[in-house]
């Protein structure tokens, strides 16, 4: 398996979007890498033609019927948002002016 | 009458002929929360206003007459189960404050029972550790000695109904969490098959491997909290539509001619040499009452931790995208968005962002295939495992856990070691199977061990009858 460097972990916390801290990063480099080795031992077994189980009880494509029903009211939807405007949730600008 | 001392069932009968009330079944529950809970924390949340509310509720329908399954008992409920108007973290700081605006399946299930909610119970962060020293608040303690973990990581619920602060509790099992502090705390815990409880409103912490399960001082106290929260909801688009059953008619105490499977690969290196002594002795007692004991191989037992953890932070890592500081939970404001939520995020506790990071990392570009697809696939070979198992026998008997409760602080600092507090509980969530936890004697330290029995998917009756057997020996 590859071996992780400081430079990954950076590269997953931004995709993970986590800001860490210097001391932080340099303690996830060294656990993630002690399971991910303990992980290797997945790579003993032969897996040719195993398919793979997504889930432990497989259903596929459970569809209700297409008909409106009430959603909740925008009080109790907005209730917990830090900011909120006009009925909406507030954020900051992402796109520049 | 001592209200503290009688089990879910027994208050049930007492509250049916009028021997007592819930209002002060519940009212004793509280007193006790107050008396012991500074020393054992297993509440996050005390409900108090609102359980003596559904409590005065439930004694007018008793009055008249009203049978309803649960009416007037008090139960806890694990903090990651939502509840409408009572604030709900799921242990963490990322979720503070956060008041649901709905109930979760099971929570309306309790209340259509007629259960009274006495409160939220302590959970490690997002149910991710085995011993509640991950929740973000504080640690709970073991009631058999404070100075030891419950387990977890619904470990607030097993010490709850270990010290008689609730008559039953509902949990969450995604690799043992029901299991595992049931064992610890010497209480009983159920984790049904998946699929069984709709997981509506349970805040999710890895979707394929989730599950409602419950607590009770009692086999009997158990099942009938599972009774009444089970059953199917097509909100929960995993929810098995399957026709219900009569799981208390089904405590019949007669395992006769049932074939118990006894895994070699269950009885690991370095589990306490007491825990594997009681649990023989226990498999000797179901032989004793008639059980078949038959030797049996889960050959892959050995790949299910790591299995487990790559499976379990990957999904995890895509539920916890949501917590972003935009419609829950506090914000940090940043210099920019990305920063907002990133900065906010920096709020999940140090398991939740190791597991966060884990699953990220084996989803990624490059990796997937190494890490997330190869645990699938092996997760074929898990799943196997027990379906060949159960083609010979009709229950898999083992220990819970290698141990019994350890020290808090004994193993916070080292995740491979807090990891294989699951490993013998976590292969029955990769598979379709279910589980509970049944005491079965304690150590020389008094902590108290736990029997697992495993059955083949939706037979939770019959392990239910065979915990209820041994019990009752």
């Amino acid at each position: 398996m590859s071996e992780l460097t400081l430079k990954d972990v950076e590269r997953i916390a931004h995709l993970a979007r986590l800001q860490l801290t210097d001391e932080e990063k340099a303690a996830y480099l060294g656990q993630l890498t002690a399971v991910l080795d303990y992980a290797a031992v997945l790579n003993e077994l032969d897996l040719e033609g195993v398919p793979p189980s997504p889930h432990a009880v497989a259903q596929q494509n459970i569809m209700r019927d297409d008909v409106i029903e009430p959603s909740l009211p925008i009080e109790d939807t907005l209730h917990n948002a830090p900011q909120q405007a006009d009925n909406q949730f507030l954020i900051q600008s992402v796109l520049d002016e | 009458m001592n209200l503290t001392e009688l089990t879910l069932t027994e208050l049930r009968t007492a509250l049916r002929q009028g021997e007592t009330n819930s209002v002060a079944a519940t009212q004793a529950m509280l007193d006790r929360i107050v008396e012991q809970d500074n020393d054992i924390k297993s509440y996050l949340t005390i409900t108090d206003e609102m359980a003596l509310e559904q409590a005065a509720a439930a004694d007018k329908r008793l009055a008249n007459g009203d049978q309803s399954p649960l009416l007037g008992v008090p139960i806890a409920v694990k903090d990651i189960i939502a509840t409408k108007g009572a604030t709900t973290t799921a242990g963490s700081k990322i979720l503070e404050g956060f008041v649901p605006p709905y109930d979760a399946f099971v929570v309306e299930k309790l209340k259509e029972a007629g259960a009274v909610i006495l409160g939220k119970t302590n959970t490690d962060e997002f149910a991710m550790g085995s011993s509640t020293e991950n929740s973000g608040y504080f640690t709970t303690r073991n009631p058999w000695d404070l100075a030891r973990v419950p387990g977890g990581s619904s470990g607030g619920s097993a010490a709850a109904v270990a010290a008689n602060m609730a008559y039953g509790a509902l949990g969450t099992d995604t690799g043992g969490s029901v299991r595992q502090p049931a064992s610890f705390c010497g209480v009983v815990g159920l984790r049904p098959t998946y699929g069984r409880i709709s997981r509506w409103g349970v805040i999710a912490f890895a979707s394929s491997l989730d599950q409602v399960g419950t607590f009770g001082r009692t086999v009997a106290d158990t099942t009938a909290l599972f009774q009444a929260v089970t059953g199917y909801d097509r909100r929960d688009s995993t929810s098995l539509d399957v026709p219900a059953e009569d799981f208390e008619a089904a405590l019949t105490g007669d395992i006769k001619g049932l074939k118990v499977g006894v895994p070699a690969e269950y009885f690991v290196e370095g589990m306490d040499a007491e825990v594997e002594t009681a649990v023989r002795a226990a498999i000797a007692q179901l032989e004793k009452l008639g059980a078949e004991i038959i030797e049996i191989s889960l050959p892959h037992t050995q790949y299910a931790l790591p299995v487990y953890y790559l499976i379990a932070p990957a999904e995890a890592s895509a539920n916890l995208a949501r917590y972003d500081g935009i419609r829950y939970g506090p914000r940090i404001e940043g210099a920019d968005m990305i920063d907002s939520v990133k900065q906010t995020r920096a709020l999940f506790g140090p398991e939740v962002k190791r597991r966060i990071m884990l699953g990220t990392y084996a989803l990624s570009a490059g990796y997937y295939d190494e890490y997330y697809g190869r645990a699938l696939k092996v997760r074929t070979l898990i799943k196997q495992d027990f379906q060949n198992a159960f083609e010979q026998v009709d229950v898999i008997a083992a220990p819970t856990s290698p141990t019994t409760a350890f020290k808090i602080g004994e193993r916070a600092d080292d995740p491979l070691s807090m990891y294989l507090a699951d490993v013998l509980t976590l292969s029955l969530n990769l598979s379709a199977s279910c589980g509970l936890s049944v005491p079965c004697g304690f150590d020389s330290k008094g902590l108290p061990i736990g029997l697992q029995l495993i059955g083949n998917t939706l037979q939770e009756a019959t392990i239910l009858n065979t915990a209820f057997a041994y019990e009752q020996a």
